[in-house]
């Protein structure tokens, strides 16, 4: 600790901390542009100069300069720093003149206005009128893809953009070219940017030189409503702000979670809002004489009590999608088992992973906290820069530290970091198994090692045998104690481990996600639609959002509410639970999932004993506690991976596929989204570049 | 006069041998392992006793600037590097070492490096130098086919020595701007702290010394300190390259005593002023970055760091810019406004916005289209941009008008008269957007 005096007050900060953010605790206001708290500094905006006493004479940049470089007084009294003397004060009034000299300042027709940093600070720190009388400065706008629309003549030249790209992004895609006046950001030779993450970039933009092309002039920030939620684009569970307008959502930005997303989000949870519109199921839908017609509730639920009462229980099923909240699982589940059905199944793709195995067998152990900790990581058939984006920037993070190896094995392309390519399927997986190869021993000799599962590992017949093999490795390499468990299963739907916690799995006698769908006479699909169903020869009820193939194989539609409509819990992949919020309510006659199911019970004849969301979570609370406590993790036990270590099997020889196709197509809300197709295709290298506008 | 006997550079005008062998006749190269055996302590006592301020324009004490290299590595190697990334207009100094005498740089090279326990010196050379890159490789090259430097060699400490060449920006002259570019980055002033001498070339301990600074210390060993404090006046002590330009009779390099007057420079070795000393306008005495000092000012002053300071200007490089009354001085320095503009690395706020707002009210003040009130609104910009900045080129911008508008402040409000008496004439002033 350090003790520096900020303005006549004395205080003892932590050694590490620069002049600015000793002022920020001592609750002086020191304006900033190019400073961010995840970023490094540069200290070029020159805004957050502050006096030191007995230095130089002249200010010093705050952000700049740690509290360990002031040297103490004669007597060793605490170094003291000013940031309200009148030097102060005329820097920083210098400082935004000039930044002002060349701003457009055309804030009435510009996208940042209202949440501007440079506005604020203008009011704040600025004077009133301008001195400058000669022409300013003109920017060509540059291209760099569908997403980040840039209005180059408001650009400050902070460099936050750069420096996120090329540290947290992990890719040198956004550069400063030119020099002096001249000085200008761009992409090389105006490419599109290709990462994952760039729509970050827009809310670290202190002007509106950078900002979201889809949400270009749509809104003001002053009309909209916000809605703290979290996101289910991948199983990570980002904190995300639902901006709407009415009950149209507008745009979405992160909230910060240290715990989980920090502050940054993917492009697709971010951009993916515009699907929300389009493809919407708005009303009941049964399919008479070969063709959906739109029906009402009672005609559509009618169709659906007949179709029931022609057939067995155990020729009922369920298969639940990648969106769906605990609540319309646990609501079905107990639907489906008071029909007397066991037919239920929450993983369309078939992963190997089993709520009877321990709930650590299937969740994120070391949570993404912890690979902040981690000395050594073994990825095994996943790729988290396309599964987990915001993980794998916290990957990235913690092996810029230079204090982790990573090892993969399966295709995993460029991540973003360096790692050593240990193959491509289950034949590397055993042979580290049988401690062969040298990144066994770095495993071994890692205070903290961590090996990542990822859904394309545990599909197929080798499923089982692959996490049982990658349970024995952890537990062989000590990734498995009381302090620290490194064995994570990266999941990348956002329902998935709810569904594990809640039991939606088939019981003793139940069939698979592939056998429902071809077995099933009646076959209920919570939106399902990553799932195979030409087996499916039944009856097929679609409970969901969007037109896409559940609801083009239907029989009769129930329209649901997407995410940003409904109250709903979710549990991420490290097994917290975290809820959403309604934003706005769903289109037309739709309602939400768990009331459809409620009120078809009812016509069922299987009445469900609860009325309202209230008493489902009660109930649901009852039988699962761990659901109550949002934000936290409940977590498993260690000893019974060391059992499902033991398990084995026959590994075979399989070689890990990717977990899908196209990372901006991965559930029906991005399918139905204009952007995301024209992300993806610009990804699959199909677009002509498009010229700047 | 300085005494030839006392000169330092011996080949300065190039008239003689450049080789190893001539440069060993004239006295370069002896007993260089000597010096080296007396070890580091020694070696940076006497070059602060013989009281060398730096020579790249600061005035920084050498021999301090050398002590601040860690004693005792932690693992990290040291780096000399020598800024030869000469581009201040006007100066012209290691230029003529580099080209002419650049063995008295090799052989300080290996003692400075010595001295700073570094394993390597880099040099750093401006784009433009061409030919003096080339005399330059030529001359480590001979040391090293010697066995002057490099592993095992004849004076018993291993050292290396790279040339490296700029690609031509001025902002690269900056120590850490050199650094980054070094590290083939692109070229910008770091923030400092932390100093070279901490976190310096490839984050290790590093000093970065002006090519004269290094080339005069093996003289300065050989004939010792107090011969070289005994030049000069007290803390301005011993030879400086100065670099004479403009309006002289005879433009020159020359190696001279630190505090000749300035009469006696431009009398003894420039051939006097162009139209005698009567035609004296002004003279910039440090190199474009310094305020410029008028006539009647500086003729009798001692050309010196502190004297030149007192008039509120400085000696920065000692390159003399000598304007005689036919200058058009506030297109002068409107000129150089123009070349901090260009030169600007646009890394931070003041410089990058501020040296192009003062290089175009510059340009109407040439014309005179502007309002008086103007001026001290340009005066008022200089202050915002001086010390605000990371590096030194925002002041470097800022001086040479604010020291136009303290001593010839009347003429550029004549020009603005002048121009609005005009103002009625037939044609009407057309201002084009740019």
């Amino acid at each position: 600790m350090a003790k520096i005096k900020v303005d006549g007050r004395e205080l003892e900060v932590p050694d590490h901390y620069t002049l600015l953010q000793a002022a920020e605790d001592a609750g002086a206001e020191v304006p900033r542009f190019c400073f961010h708290e995840r970023l490094s500094i540069a200290g070029n905006c020159r805004m957050c100069l502050v006096e030191v006493k007995g230095g130089p004479p002249k200010p010093q940049a705050s952000c700049a300069m740690g509290v360990k470089d002031l040297r103490p007084g004669p007597n060793g009294e605490a170094p003291e720093i000013f940031t309200n003397t009148p030097m102060v004060k005329k820097a920083r009034e210098g400082v935004m003149e000039f930044l002002l000299i060349n701003h457009p300042l055309d804030c009435p027709i510009c996208d940042q206005g209202g949440e501007c940093d440079l506005q604020d600070q203008a009011m704040a720190f600025g004077v009133d009128a301008s001195r400058y009388g000669e022409n300013k400065r003109a920017v060509e706008d540059k291209y760099i893809g569908p997403l980040v629309k840039t209005i180059m003549n408001r650009c400050i030249h902070c460099t936050r953009c750069v420096r996120f790209t090329t540290e947290v992004a992990g890719i040198s895609e956004l550069g400063l070219i030119g020099r002096g006046e001249d000085a200008e950001i761009t992409t090389y030779l105006e490419n599109a940017m290709t990462s994952e993450l760039q729509g970050n970039v827009i809310d670290l933009c202190p002007v509106g030189a950078l900002t979201s092309r889809p949400y270009a002039f749509q809104a003001r920030p002053w009309e909209l409503r916000k809605t703290e939620s979290v996101d289910v684009m991948d199983a990570v569970g980002s904190a995300i702000r639902v901006d709407s307008r009415g009950r149209e959502v507008m745009r979405i930005l992160p909230r910060v979670n240290e715990q989980v997303n920090e502050e940054w989000i993917s492009d697709k949870t971010r951009f993916v809002w515009d699907g929300l519109k389009t493809q919407r199921l708005d009303r009941p839908y049964v399919r008479v004489d070969g063709r959906l017609r739109p029906a009402s509730w009672g005609e559509a639920f009618e169709a659906i009590r007949r179709a029931v009462s022609a057939t067995s229980a155990e020729k009922i099923g369920a298969v639940a999608g990648d969106l769906a909240t605990v609540e319309e699982m646990y609501a079905l589940k107990s639907l489906l088992a008071s029909l007397g059905s066991q037919n239920v199944d929450c993983r369309q793709d078939g992963a190997a992973l089993d709520p009877s195995h321990g709930r650590s067998s299937y969740v994120f152990n070391p949570t993404i906290e912890g690979i902040e900790q981690a000395d050594a990581l073994l990825i095994v058939g996943a790729n988290p820069r396309w599964e987990a984006s915001v993980l794998n920037a916290r990957i990235r993070k913690r092996w810029r530290t230079g204090a982790l190896q990573v090892g993969v094995i399966g295709n995993a392309g460029d991540l973003r970091y360096e790692y050593t390519s240990l193959g491509a399927g289950t034949d590397s997986l055993n042979e580290l198994v049988a401690g062969r190869g040298s990144f066994v021993d770095v495993l071994k000799n890692a205070k903290r090692p961590m090996v990542i599962v990822g859904q394309a590992a545990l599909r197929g017949e080798s499923g089982a045998a692959v996490l049982s093999a990658a349970a024995k490795l952890a537990n062989d390499v000590g990734a498995l104690g009381d302090e620290w468990n490194g064995f994570a299963v990266l999941q990348n739907a956002a329902s998935r481990v709810g569904g594990l916690d809640v039991g939606f799995v088939p019981g003793e006698s139940g069939l698979n996600a592939d056998g429902i769908v071809a077995n099933s006479d009646v076959l209920f699909l919570l939106g399902a639609d990553e799932i195979d169903l030409t087996p499916a020869k039944g009856f097929v009820v679609y409970v969901g959002t969007h037109g896409d193939r559940g609801a083009h194989r239907a029989d009769v539609i129930l329209p649901g509410s997407a995410y940003t409509e409904k109250a709903g819990i979710y549990v991420n992949t490290e097994g917290r639970v975290q809820q959403t919020n309604r934003a706005g309510f769903a289109p037309g006659d739709a309602k939400d999932e768990w009331a459809i199911i409620r009120a078809l019970s009812d016509v069922l004849g299987k009445r469900l004993p609860f009325d309202s969301l209230q008493q489902l979570r009660a109930k649901l609370f009852a039988e699962f506690p761990h659901f109550a406590r949002f934000g936290e993790i409940e977590p498993g036990t260690h000893a019974s991976l060391s059992w499902l270590g033991t398990k084995g099997g026959d590994l075979g020889k399989t070689v890990f596929r990717p977990a899908f196709e196209d990372f901006y197509l991965t559930n029906p809300i991005a399918r139905a989204s204009a952007v995301m197709a024209e992300c993806s295709a610009l990804a699959r290298g199909g677009f002509q570049q498009q010229a700047a506008e | 006069m300085l005494a030839d006997r006392d000169r330092i550079f011996t080949n300065i005008y190039g008239q003689f041998d450049k080789s190893l062998k001539g440069v060993m006749r004239r006295g370069g190269w002896d007993g260089t392992g000597d010096i080296l055996a007396k070890g580091r302590d020694w070696i940076i006592n006497e070059m602060k006793a013989s009281g060398l301020r730096g020579r790249g324009g600061a005035g920084f004490p050498t021999g301090l600037k050398w002590s601040f290299m860690p004693k005792v590595s932690d693992g990290r190697p040291s780096y000399l590097v020598v800024n030869a990334d000469e581009s201040e207009p006007g100066t012209c100094k290691d230029r003529e070492i580099l080209r002419n005498d650049p063995h008295t740089l090799v052989e300080g090279c290996l003692i400075a490096g010595f001295a700073m326990g570094a394993i390597a010196a880099y040099i750093y050379v401006r784009g433009e130098f061409i030919r003096e890159r080339e005399a330059l490789q030529r001359a480590v090259d001979e040391a090293y086919e010697a066995g002057l430097i490099g592993k095992n060699n004849k004076n018993g400490y291993d050292f290396e020595i790279y040339v490296h060449h700029g690609a031509g920006a001025y902002i690269c002259g900056e120590e850490t701007a050199l650094l980054e570019s070094l590290e083939g980055k692109k070229g910008q002033p770091r923030l400092k702290p932390p100093f070279p001498a901490n976190v310096g070339l490839y984050g290790c301990p590093t000093t970065v010394n002006n090519v004269e600074s290094i080339a005069v210390a093996p003289t300065i060993l050989r004939r010792g300190a107090s011969w070289f404090a005994g030049i000069g006046r007290p803390n301005n002590v011993g030879t400086k390259l100065f670099a004479v330009s403009g309006h002289v009779n005879n433009p020159c390099t020359v190696e001279e005593a630190l505090g000749i007057t300035f009469r006696e420079l431009i009398d003894e070795h420039c051939g006097g002023i162009r139209g005698g000393w009567d035609n004296l306008l002004a003279v910039i005495p440090g190199g474009s970055s310094v305020p410029l000092v008028p006539a009647e000012q500086i003729i009798d002053t001692p050309m010196d760091f502190d004297a030149l300071r007192d008039l509120k200007s400085g000696l920065g490089t000692a390159a003399v810019i000598v304007m005689d009354k036919s200058t058009d001085v506030v297109k002068a320095i409107a000129r150089l406004s123009y070349f901090y503009k260009h030169e600007s690395c646009g890394q931070c706020t003041p410089c990058r916005e501020g040296t192009g707002w003062m290089w175009r009210v510059m340009e109407r003040l040439v014309r005179g289209e502007a309002q008086k009130r103007e001026i001290d609104m340009l005066l008022d910009v200089t202050k915002q941009v001086e010390g605000h900045t990371i590096c030194a080129l925002g002041d470097a911008a800022a001086w040479p008008i604010q020291g136009l508008m303290r001593h010839f402040r009347p003429e550029v409000e004549r020009r603005i008269d002048e121009f609005s008496r005009n103002a009625h004439r037939a044609e009407p002033v057309l201002i084009a957007a740019e």
